[in-house]
């Protein structure tokens, strides 16, 4: 990333715009440039001056000319770091809108000319909002759009860099297909939901190139602030003119020109649009399209963070972690009849019995072998499917009936059959629920065999990542459909703050107003249709790029990636956002401080000799002094173009102490850099002059 | 030379520890808890009946300085006219003549916006009327103003979420008869008794050892010196000011009108302490607060005490320090001190000629006037350093990464954008006075008024480059002490810093009631453990950092051209 950071591909388009950007409309949106560039021009019209009439107090030709070419350079330095950020941000975005360009697209003509539903074969440019299109295995999906029909596997790396394949199906939450993926199997029907240009990817083009970005209020704020030093700095220097005439100095237009841009922070003023610029361009690289750069400001500031349970705290689904025999059953046999229940349970539980049962006598088993040495045991097996009125599956053989399923869901088979629940088992079923855990009671031939306990896999890392939320004063909350009890325990043990169980979707909502309405800003992610609402009314929603239309188009971001964790990162972009912003400002001012020990002697040194004291820098001549400074005033923004462009990084330390390094390396380096910069432009000066 | 250090060191403690319980009684007064002075009640009510004032009526920021600033107009124009036509009405008995347009504009404007910039020597200048009516009167109006302006912010920063700033006029009542009036009779008194003058006579005559038969103004000195110095107001009775023997007798007085010129300043931080209840954030203010007056202090004291390197190269030895402008009976380092307090706080009394003040000494005095919020004047003080403390906070929120916020309110655009044009403001009549002036003396000086440019300044070269800088800084600041070399009494120096005294005095107070209000109408957020802490030590050298900054960058290249030549040249 840092190798490409200036490549040629991205070089060669910002230096060009470096010069359109010297239009005097666009600098004006920069107040502290714009006045830059009145300076160069009236430097402009000095240098031409100076070369035809001589006239001592304008200064010789050649000294005026440099000054001018300084000026220059200083404003283009300025420009290419915009220009460089927004070429960053538009590759970025180009890479990901390449794969969705001009592919072919198997329209659906709902009244065709010869059939209703007729399929004609279009460029998916000519697809309109509302159109219908069909994909089957080995196609690429043309368009952003919603599936109205079947189901298929998808490969989504084009764009999230994912390999696995991921399942998008008609109806429920993810039903979203994006443009550019490929179809790996079946069939499906998908409704176009965006016109052309105007997907979220062409939005935030739009928001990178500078077209439609608009200043965040906190930009507005800085602008402000830094206007009001530039104004400052006016005064300073038209007062000036008078000081030196009551003090019969003469001080010459170069000299109060040059004084005037080192003052005024030209390296913030210089550098703030590319900062924003980079922000947005940091969340895309993350895989994170933002609808705006408030958003990402805004990010900085989420005090609560609202998660799913499923997939972001725990890994997937519970898993079985441990067979529990009743009295007089063997573990063996127990194990097998767990197995037996689950050979035909294809859900990430039923599997992960059985893998659990594979491994449990000491050397692995394949799986598959294992199901069926297990099965040839016995004859005509009939798998029963799990539904809602039994709340059980499980298998019947000819002489066996083995079922599993919840405690009560068993407890009624089995007393109605007249038999009895063991006392251990009903006080292991309430030991696990306490532990957190869901148990699965197992019954043969509806005598209670014993319990499986399945549990909530908490993410390797995740107690981690909660832990530097807390630092940052981030609250985290889980959310979760697990009754109080297990919610409890998942949360103590992730290290959540807080958690919502047996969360309805207005549950959500109602806790991110009810945090809001104390002062907090709340993200959450989310990705169904009934997640929409709550994600509008999140400071931050991040919806995922898989979810619903509705929920995409309520969110203020979309994640390519899909990966709930996600949020952490997109607090941590924006937090950088305004540290980067800051730090450069209180570094662009500190410099002030040694500008002034450079030019203010040597503006008076010649009338007032006493002032060699304040030449601390020993600089050679006033001149020179004059022109290290101006030169150091003018690299010292390519220098930090780096750093805007990564951003400063962050550290959960804690406010205070981040205050504390933040104003030593930037607050006193600030002060210091300059100082020794300036002397060494000087010595290098001091060759040629 | 140990004593005087001492004399200056308990006259600090002293004000310190008078400050604690005052701070306290200040908090109770203005939360309407039982206090010492409850027995003023019916006395407000009376005012509040005459005036038809309802104390109860609760202000936003906008109705609070819309009260505020419609009484100090009418302050304004009745000074101005008492002023005028004060040769007309009684209490003259030394026949003084009226004072003309332009110095009654000045004195008028002066004199409200407590700064006290006299463009006259009382004793010929005013009359025991308007001695007692205007010039004693808006001492104690326009230190209750400024107070007032500051509890009015408290009661924005006290509340999480609020419209309310309190009763302006009830505020500022309670102001003079619970704080001001009580405390100056009993300065007052202690004043009379150490022989400063209290009698509405007029002129006595007494022979020097001389043989000479001289005048000496008197009159009721004792109650006007108390209020100027506990309202940091500074205007003197006499010409002289404090250095004079009838205004300042002896070394115990100096101390006692150096401790009431400081103590309610400092008094206002610990009150604020407990009436927002955050002690922590009061005592972190009062500690930067302390420090940068230190700062300012110890290089004065250095230089006055170490004398004059010019008389020093005459080979003169100077035993007792630079002596030049002061008075014997409180020598070098008391001046010192004086001068320092004086110019921090924005009182401007002084006792001793700041005009003789060595350059360094010279040079801290300016910057204690251009930072003005090293515990500054009777409320403004903390107002000026609340400015500072919204763009430390801006600044300091975005390198923690938060928008920023104080006390649980997020500062935004115009917030920033009130606080930069009060920044702005200073800079710009400072220099832009000190330019037009240095304009005149430059290009006219010989234009045809009625003192020419030219012979404004006693001083050439630097020094007089200083007097002119002075004049303005002083202005702005509402201070009131001057380079008395400077010649300025007449219609260029009136007018101008007639028209910097309203602007620097009214836009500090408008701009920080607004900031607090527009703040405190906000969303509370609130804290977490990603907030910037505004009340630990960190936040507070931020702000030492910012008010250093604004202020170097502010007036480096005007300092260079007056006091830091005038030193480094005499260092040569």
């Amino acid at each position: 990333m840092k190798a490409s950071m200036f490549a040629p591909e991205l070089v060669r388009p910002a230096l060009k715009q470096s010069f359109i950007k010297l239009n005097p409309r666009s600098m004006f949106r920069n107040p502290v440039m714009f006045t830059v560039e009145i300076g160069t021009l009236v430097m402009l019209v000095v240098t031409l001056y100076s070369y035809t009439v001589k006239d001592a107090t304008i200064g010789n030709f050649g000294y005026n000319l440099t000054i001018f070419i300084v000026l220059f350079l200083t404003l283009l330095f300025a420009n290419f770091a915009e220009a460089i950020a927004e070429a960053r941000g538009k590759a970025q975005a180009d890479s990901l809108r390449k794969t969705r360009e001009e592919t072919p697209a198997k329209k659906v003509n709902l009244v065709g000319e010869i059939f209703t539903n007729e399929i004609e074969i279009v460029s998916s440019s000519r697809l309109q909002k509302g159109d219908f299109f069909v994909c089957d295995a080995g196609d690429i999906i043309p368009m952003d759009g919603e599936i109205v029909e079947g189901l298929a596997t998808i490969d989504e790396s084009a764009i999230t860099g994912e390999s696995a394949p991921v399942i998008r199906e008609a109806g429920g939450d993810k039903s979203s297909v994006t443009g550019g993926t490929k179809v790996l199997s079946d069939h499906i029907k998908v409704r176009v939901t965006t016109e052309p240009g105007e997907s979220f990817l062409d939005k935030m083009i739009a928001l990178v190139e500078g077209a439609s970005r608009q200043k965040t209020p906190n930009e507005i704020a800085l602008t402000i602030l830094l206007a009001s030093f530039t104004l400052i700095f006016i005064i300073v220097c038209v007062t000036l003119k008078p000081f030196a005439d009551y003090a019969n100095t003469t001080i010459s237009i170069a000299a109060f020109i040059s004084l005037f841009v080192c003052l005024i922070p030209t390296t913030i003023g210089g550098l703030l649009s590319a900062i924003g610029i980079a922000g947005m361009d940091r969340a895309l690289r993350a895989n994170v399209i933002t609808k705006s750069g408030k958003a990402v400001e805004t990010a900085g500031d989420i005090d609560t963070l609202l998660l799913d349970k499923t997939g972001t705290i725990t890994i997937g689904n519970r898993k079985a972690t441990h067979f529990w025999p009743a009295k007089e059953i063997d573990s063996k046999s127990f194990i097998e009849t767990c197995v037996l229940a689950s050979v035909a349970d294809e859900t990430p539980e039923g599997k992960s019995i059985v893998e659990l049962a594979a491994n449990s006598n000491g050397s692995p088993k394949n799986i598959d072998e294992y199901k069926q040495v297990l099965l040839s045991k016995h004859t005509s097996p009939k798998f029963i499917e799990f539904t809602a009125e039994t709340r059980s599956s499980g298998v019947d053989f000819e002489n066996e009936k083995i079922r599993k399923g919840a405690f009560d869901a068993i407890r009624n088979q089995v007393t109605k059959a007249g038999h009895n629940i063991p006392q251990e088992t009903e006080e292991r079923v309430k030991a696990i629920a306490s532990n957190g855990g869901t148990p699965l009671v197992v019954s043969k031939n509806n005598e209670v065999q014993g319990v499986i306990e399945l549990q909530d896999i908490i993410k390797p890392g995740i107690s981690e990542r909660f832990e530097r939320l807390r630092k940052m004063g981030v609250k985290t909350v889980m959310v979760t459909g697990d009754n109080p009890l297990t919610a409890k325990y998942i949360a103590e043990k992730a290290g959540v703050d807080d958690f919502i169980a047996e969360a309805k979707p207005e549950d959500k909502m109602n806790y991110i107003k009810q945090e809001q309405h104390t002062g907090k800003l709340v993200a959450m992610m989310g990705d169904g249709t009934n997640d929409a609402p709550a994600l509008a009314q999140a400071d931050v929603g991040v919806a995922m790029n898989s979810g619903t239309q509705a929920a995409k188009e309520a969110g203020n971001m979309v994640d390519l990636d899909n990966d709930p964790t996600k949020l952490i990162e997109i607090v941590e972009i924006g937090k950088q956002l305004l540290i980067t912003r800051g730090t450069i400002t209180t570094f662009s001012i500190a410099n002030d401080v040694a500008k002034y020990f450079a030019i203010v002697p040597a503006l008076f040194i010649t009338s007032i000799p006493a002032l060699q004291a304040t030449n601390i820098m020993h600089l050679k001549s006033p001149e020179s002094a004059i022109l290290s400074a101006v030169i150091f005033n003018a690299i010292i923004i390519p220098m930090l173009i780096p750093l805007s462009l990564r951003g400063v990084s962050y550290k959960p330390i804690g406010a205070s102490a981040l205050l504390r390094r933040n104003l030593l390396i930037y607050g006193l380096g600030g002060i210091v850099a300059p100082f020794i910069g300036i002397k060494l432009i000087d010595m290098v000066l001091g060759v040629f002059m | 030379m140990n004593t005087e250090l001492t004399g200056v060191i308990v006259t600090f403690i002293i004000t310190v520890l008078l400050a604690i319980p005052l701070g306290r009684y200040i908090a109770k007064v203005f939360a309407g808890e039982r206090t010492l002075t409850d027995f003023m009640n019916p006395v407000e009510k009376f005012i509040y009946r005459v005036c038809g004032i309802d104390p109860q009526k609760e202000m936003n920021w906008k109705e609070f300085l819309k009260a505020l600033l419609t009484i100090n107009m009418l302050w304004f124009v009745y000074a101005f006219f008492m002023l005028l036509f004060q040769d007309k009405l009684p209490l003259n008995p030394d026949g003084n003549p009226a004072q003309t347009p332009d110095l009654a504009f000045n004195t008028a404007i002066s004199f409200l916006v407590n700064c006290d910039l006299q463009h006259y020597s009382g004793e010929s200048g005013l009359t025991y009327l308007t001695q007692l009516f205007v010039v004693t009167f808006l001492q104690f109006v326009s230190a209750a103003t400024g107070i007032a302006a500051l509890v009015g912010v408290f009661n924005a920063l006290k509340a999480k979420t609020t419209n309310n700033l309190g009763n302006f006029w009830q505020i500022f009542i309670k102001t003079i008869t619970r704080i001001l009036l009580p405390i100056s009779i009993i300065i007052a008194i202690i004043f009379i008794f150490n022989g400063m003058p209290s009698s509405f006579a007029g002129k006595d005559t007494i022979v020097t050892m001389q043989g000479d038969t001289v005048g000496v103004s008197r009159g009721p000195v004792a109650g006007m010196v108390a209020i100027k110095h506990l309202g940091t107001n500074g205007g003197g009775w006499f010409g002289a000011n404090s250095a004079h023997p009838l205004e300042n007798p002896n070394y115990f007085t100096s101390m006692i009108e150096l401790i009431a010129q400081t103590v309610i300043p400092i008094a206002m931080l610990f009150a604020m302490g407990l009436y927002i209840k955050r002690k922590k954030f009061a005592y972190v203010i009062f500690g930067i607060m302390t420090i940068g007056m230190l700062c300012l202090l110890i290089p004065t004291m250095v230089s006055e005490i170490s004398g004059s390197p010019a008389i020093a190269k005459l080979g003169v030895s100077q035993p007792t320090g630079a002596m030049e402008g002061k008075e014997v009976r409180f020598g070098p380092a008391a001046s010192g001190y004086w001068s320092i307090i004086t110019t921090v706080i924005s009182t401007g009394s002084v006792n001793s000629m700041h005009d003789s003040s060595m350059p360094v000494s010279g040079l801290m005095q300016l910057l204690g006037m251009m930072i003005n919020a090293f515990y500054g004047g009777c409320g403004v003080g903390i107002l000026n350093y609340y400015i500072y403390i919204i763009i430390a906070v801006f600044i300091s929120g975005l390198m923690v990464g938060r928008t920023p916020e104080l006390m649980g309110h997020k500062v935004e655009a115009r917030e920033v954008k009130i606080a930069a044009i009060v920044t702005l403001l200073s800079a710009f009549l400072i220099k832009g006075g000190a330019a037009l002036a240095a304009y005149f003396v430059a290009h006219h000086g010989d234009m045809a008024w009625a003192v020419k440019p030219s012979a404004w300044l006693n001083n050439p070269s630097y020094h007089g480059f200083s007097e002119m800088l002075y004049e303005f800084t002083s202005a702005n600041a509402n201070n009131g002490s001057g380079f008395e070399g400077l010649g300025d009494n007449n219609i260029f120096w009136n007018v101008s810093t007639g028209f910097v005294l309203i602007l620097a005095r009214f836009l500090p107070i408008i701009g920080p009631v607004a900031i607090a209000g527009l703040l405190a109408k906000k969303k509370y957020v609130p804290e977490s453990a990603g907030t910037l802490k505004t009340d630990s030590l960190t936040f507070g050298m931020m702000t030492m950092a910012v008010i250093i900054i604004i202020n170097a960058l502010s007036y480096f290249p005007a300092l260079t051209l007056g006091p830091i030549a005038e030193a480094l040249r005499g260092a040569h």
